[in-house]
């Protein structure tokens, strides 16, 4: 069948002129663009190396030890001969200190977007925002430091209420300043989600009756919702993923506990201590770096993936 | 937020009964706890900025960056690492800002969004800017390192830090670019500019300010990496500054880290006095995109 032609009126008018005049290419046009597409396809060929370098020696690395060993076993000892390579205390470690970073920038960091967003003066907010974006910016070796040389023997130590008190090197003190990290993301991430909540349902709430403490908890953030679970999701992948505050200051032994007071080692910082020494390529400490690395970015990824599929998927639509 | 803060401000609370409810209480309360969140955030920030200060006072001179790194604390500098974040991080914007600027325009301005390969472009740039950074180095040390046989040089190093900065620098300039009127576009082209005579003396210098901005909080982001580095060699004792993309190279972020891991407190100290070094560069890069930024307003 033929293409109709539309009525003149109904034609995207600029898009012809867009259709003219990219047709109409200069001298030497051909090439930006094929320049610029190029540009474009770097990105692509980040993630395929990223995966490519990942797989094949990770692939090598389970023709050695078997993929119910890694993901079961209890030992993780990849540096002695012969090596035992259980990842759970890894996995443990890691889930230890983003559980204790999420219990810190969650809580605080929704708490900072509901004050810039609702109470504070348009004046205090163009303030307090850049000060507390500030955190972002520290590097990690920096927070790492205060981990180790301020919150562990300073707060810690000196204040532990009961019990044992905390080793010198510990997941608490990683996994606190770990949070105050990541709470400007999060707070940031939240304040665009309750800014994107309309004023009318903030208008009509408070029309109701409902004072500005029921609004913002009836109201306001279950229509934010989707987007307060894709910020704490993204937290937690950075949490994941964080190497140098770990590194630093929870110590470098892998450590199968669930006590905070204790050092632990996470799938980050194995990498980074592993990867430090001038490793044998071929040998199977090498490729130990890329089996956790491949971990790592699976599990990064799956929540990545899953922190945009909620905002898409339950994105209320304001008109 | 106009809009909000003066609804907000509007005299609710006198209208209401003067029964008791369980929700005044919390609605008396919110303001505070919700600011106590924002002063936590900014008072941990000033604990951390003081104790550096405080630790690292007694080295605080010169010396940290003409000295080169030695075996007695007293003796040694970051030098090396100083300069070999210059090269580093000179090489890696030479690198990033074109890349990553054609790529946003490309993105913005050229591709199809219908075409399946413009929008998988468009999700994996997304989820490259989550990849945590010691993947990067991974990347780094079996792709460039060992496998273009670059070795464990400032321009491997450069590289690496191109590809983890890259995903925020093109997120930045799409939005700068985005945010260029279209009717400035349409007036270019109805001119009779082609579509690439529009975008190099229209869109882009529009768009510069928000894309410097993007493109120095990137550099910030990649002047304090440490990881990926770790992985591809830059934690070597050097006791020269590089001479080259070829040369070997520390870092300050590293130098850093090899001195708070030894055991004797001058080193923490030494450690504590680059920590103020790398933040200074921090602190002007960051005031830097912050001047661009009220500048180009003042000026639109």
């Amino acid at each position: 069948m033929k293409p109709t032609r539309l009525p003149v009126t109904q034609r995207n008018f600029a898009s012809d002129v867009l259709a003219i005049t990219q047709r109409r290419s200069r001298h030497g046009e051909t090439a930006i663009k094929g320049f610029l597409l190029a540009c474009a396809t770097v990105s692509v060929v980040t993630t395929v190396g990223i995966i490519l370098s990942l797989l094949g020696p990770a692939v090598q690395f389970f023709r050695e030890v078997s993929l119910w060993e890694y993901l079961t076993g209890k030992d993780w000892a990849p540096l002695l001969d012969p090596g035992t390579y259980g990842i759970r205390p890894l996995l443990v470690g890691t889930l230890v200190i983003t559980a204790i970073a999420i219990l810190v920038s969650v809580p605080l960091g929704l708490g900072a977007a509901i004050y810039l967003s609702e109470y504070a003066s348009l004046r205090s907010r163009r303030i307090l925002k850049p000060m507390l974006e500030l955190l972002a910016g520290i590097p990690t070796v920096v927070y790492g430091f205060f981990a180790l040389t301020f919150v562990t023997p300073n707060l810690l130590q000196r204040f532990w209420p009961f019990g044992t008190e905390p080793d010198i090197y510990n997941a608490l003190s990683a996994g606190l300043v770990m949070g105050i990290m990541i709470l400007p993301t999060m707070a940031s991430l939240s304040e665009d989600a309750l800014a994107a909540v309309p004023v009318a349902l903030r208008a009509g709430s408070l029309a109701l009756g409902a004072n500005r403490f029921q609004t913002t908890m009836k109201v306001i953030l279950p229509a934010a919702l989707s987007g307060l679970v894709a910020a704490s999701v993204l937290a937690i992948s950075r949490a994941i993923g964080e190497t140098m505050i770990v590194t630093i200051a929870a110590g470098g032994q892998p450590n199968l506990t669930l006590d905070a007071r204790q050092g632990m080692q996470t799938m980050t910082s194995f990498i980074a201590n592993t990867g430090m020494g001038d490793l044998a390529q071929g040998s199977n400490e090498y490729r130990t770096i890329f089996a956790v690395g491949m971990t790592l970015f699976v599990l990064t990824l799956l929540l990545n993936l899953f922190s945009s599929h909620m905002v898409r998927r339950f994105r209320e639509v304001y008109e | 937020m106009t809009d909000i803060n003066a609804a907000n401000s509007a005299p609710i609370i006198d209208l209401r009964t003067s029964k008791q409810h369980p929700a005044r209480l919390a609605d008396r309360l919110l303001p505070t706890i919700t600011r106590a969140c924002v002063a936590i955030g900014l008072l941990v920030l000033a604990t951390l900025v003081v104790q550096v200060f405080v630790e690292g006072w007694p080295r605080l001179s010169l010396d940290v960056i003409t000295k080169f790194p030695a075996r007695k604390a007293e003796m040694a500098g970051a030098r090396s690492a100083f300069f070999g974040t210059i090269w580093v991080i000179g090489f890696t914007a030479a690198l990033c800002i074109p890349i990553g600027v054609g790529a946003a325009v490309y993105m913005e301005e050229l591709a199809d969004n219908n075409r399946w390969w413009n929008r998988l472009i468009e999700v994996n740039v997304q989820n490259l800017a989550a990849v945590p950074s010691i993947v990067y180095g991974i990347l780094g040390l079996s792709f460039l390192v060992r496998g273009l046989g670059l070795g464990q040089t400032v321009i491997a190093g450069a590289l690496t830090l191109t590809l983890m900065v890259l995903p925020t620098v093109i997120i930045a300039s799409r939005e700068a670019i985005k945010a260029v009127p279209s009717s400035l576009r349409q007036a270019s082209i109805g001119l009779g500019a082609t579509q690439l005579q529009t975008i190099g003396r229209v869109v882009l210098p529009a768009a510069t300010p928000g894309i410097a901005t993007g493109v120095i909080l990137a550099l910030s982001r990649a002047i304090g990496e440490a990881a990926p580095l770790i992985l591809i060699g830059g934690l070597t004792y050097i006791k020269f500054s590089p001479t080259g993309p070829s040369s070997a190279f520390t870092v300050l972020p590293i130098q850093i880290f090899n001195w708070i891991s030894r055991p004797q407190e001058e080193f923490r100290t030494l450690a504590a006095a680059a920590i103020v070094v790398l933040l200074g560069i921090l602190l002007v890069l960051n005031s830097l995109a912050i001047w661009i930024r009220n500048h180009a307003r003042r000026n639109a």
